[in-house]
């Protein structure tokens, strides 16, 4: 299996290479300089594979939720490489490739990913070991730091930059139940590749054209109607 | 050469196939004008969500148009600027993926080299050197073009755009947007020589324009009015009349002072009818492209593009968008 993906949603850059068991990555933190990097990522890990993207099965992508011109940067990025190549794609969480980050650095099975949503909220998702691989135990969310759910089970990790920009909202609300915190972990194209893996077997993959972000902040303007009646 | 064109700079997503030994093959376009109207204006944040929904169905949408393969591109052209930064990103992203994906060459167009091309897509072709008044939603400038690639702005606006001071003018008149067809709609009930708008910069000599303060006149004469139906077309009248005449004044000093005798319009305002006939009482030849040429389109793309590939220019693997990225740097 050949999985190749891509990672641009916060200021971390990363491009991946799965060939069955094995991980090649390109990784990089460049706030703003995704766009020079992304594409010259992809041609060193083909070229040093020595495959072609056609020999490729899949393309995956971190489609959210994060920056949205990062999302877009990878959905992008996605869309064109898997149209010319005619691949599947595998659009993978942010949140969930952070949380099997975790795993795999620390090892732990309970894992709650955050990241800094602006205007004063936080995207978050909380993850659980299932052999191995870390599947979702409640629905991603955008909310407020204040009223994040409350997390039920003891001995958390905690990753992302949520918990570095809310720190003290955060840790008031669900300190009790944390026993380590590493909010400077980034997601990576190592994780979303992994991730993509479970997908591409039980064949969930969309065409070109279907690859979407996930916002999951989707109200981000006021028609005149809303101004009006909110006048 | 067979060159695929994408445009994402602004509220439309747009992508043609220009063939330098046939023409144009095809083109499509998917417009974000309903989805703005809403709003009263464009909102970047929901035409980036748009562009990245559609241009790659569109692309698709437009090989089986013209029973093509992407495997047969020769290569891509896109749009890099100037325009909205998320917006432009989007059709950068995937153009110059689609191209290394491919194997094949891709070019960064600047939106403006588009415009002024557009012209050129059609049977006859303007004669060069030409000058050529391109006024958008977004520029309002006269450009001397020499030769293909090589252009010179003569004047410039220096606050709004003639397309935003009447997309500006519509919202204050409660017109909706966008508002350009909504003004020339409007002003088709309007009462000729009731008022008198100043026409801007042109007591004193150079083709530069300025159309913020024409705006503010016509708040003022707006509010002071009964504010009545036919006031509000009695005064869309009068702003347009003001803005088409400025425009026309100014073309006749740039084809004077150049000695030039083409003139070329493109952009959306381009499309506005009274301009059009105002434009075509000059001493002058004066070519218009077809009304889905003078707004953005992927046609002008596609076509400037092959113009800059068959010269052998390309991108490297970087996705450069510019929002900002003067003509004149070209």
């Amino acid at each position: 299996m050949k999985i190749l993906a891509i990672e641009t949603a916060t200021s971390a850059c990363s491009a991946a290479l799965l060939i069955d068991d094995e991980i090649k990555v390109e990784f990089k933190l460049a706030p703003r300089e995704h766009t020079r990097l992304i594409l010259p990522m992809v041609e060193l890990l083909l070229q040093d594979a020595d495959l072609k993207l056609t020999q490729l099965d899949a393309i995956a992508f971190s489609r959210g939720p994060g920056a949205f011109t990062g999302l877009r940067i990878a959905t992008g990025v996605t869309q064109g490489l898997a149209l010319a190549a005619d691949l599947a794609v595998i659009p993978v969480s942010t949140l969930a490739a952070m949380a099997q980050s975790a795993y795999h650095l620390y090892g732990h099975s309970n894992v709650v990913a955050a990241l800094d949503a602006r205007i004063a909220e936080v995207y978050w998702g909380q993850y659980y070991n299932d052999n191995g691989i870390m599947k979702p135990s409640i629905a991603e969310q955008v909310c407020k730091p204040s009223e994040t759910p409350l997390i039920t089970i003891p001995d958390c990790c905690a990753v992302g930059s949520a918990w570095a920009e809310y720190a003290i909202e955060l840790n008031e609300r669900q300190g009790s139940q944390l026993s380590q915190v590493d909010s400077e972990l980034n997601p990576s194209a190592e994780f979303i590749a992994l991730l993509a893996v479970e997908d591409y077997q039980q064949q969930k993959w969309v065409d070109a054209s279907e690859a979407q972000p996930i916002y999951l902040r989707d109200n981000v303007a006021q028609t005149i109607a809303e101004r009006q009646k909110n006048a | 050469m067979l060159v695929l064109g994408i445009e994402s700079s602004c509220d439309e997503s747009a992508v043609a196939l220009y063939d330098t030994k046939k023409g144009l093959l095809a083109h499509q376009l998917y417009s974000q004008v309903e989805l703005h109207a809403e709003y009263g204006g464009v909102v970047p944040e929901l035409a980036s969500r748009d562009h990245i929904r559609k241009i790659t169905p569109l692309i698709q949408g437009l090989l089986k148009e013209a029973d093509l393969t992407l495997q047969q591109l020769d290569g891509i052209a896109y749009t890099a600027g100037p325009g909205l930064i998320g917006a432009l990103m989007v059709g950068t992203c995937i153009g110059r993926s689609l191209a290394l994906g491919l194997g094949i060459p891709a070019v960064a167009v600047h939106h403006m080299e588009g415009h002024l091309l557009a012209p050129m897509l059609e049977t006859p072709q303007p004669q060069l050197p030409f000058i050529a008044l391109l006024v958008s939603g977004g520029h309002t400038l006269l450009v001397e073009v020499k030769q293909i690639g090589e252009y010179k702005i003569l004047g410039e606006s220096l606050d709004d755009a003639a397309g935003e001071a009447f997309d500006k003018t519509a919202k204050m008149l409660g017109l909706g947007y966008p508002g350009g067809p909504a003004i020339a709609e409007k002003a088709k009930q309007g009462r000729e020589g009731l008022y008198r708008f100043p026409r801007p910069m042109t007591n004193r000599p150079g083709v530069d324009f300025s159309f913020s303060g024409l705006k503010t006149f016509t708040l003022t004469t707006w509010q002071k009015s009964e504010q009545t139906e036919q006031d509000k077309a009695d005064i869309a009248l009068a702003f347009q009349t003001a803005v088409v005449d400025t425009l026309l004044i100014k073309c006749k000093r740039a084809l004077k002072q150049t000695q030039c005798h083409n003139l070329v319009i493109a952009g959306g305002v381009g499309a506005n009818t009274a301009l059009r006939e105002k434009l075509n009482t000059l001493d002058a030849t004066v070519s218009f492209p077809r009304l889905e040429f003078c707004t953005d389109n992927g046609a002008m793309i596609a076509y400037a593009g092959s113009l800059r590939l068959a010269k052998g220019e390309h991108e490297e693997a970087r996705i450069t968008p510019k929002p900002r990225w003067p003509i004149a740097d070209l």
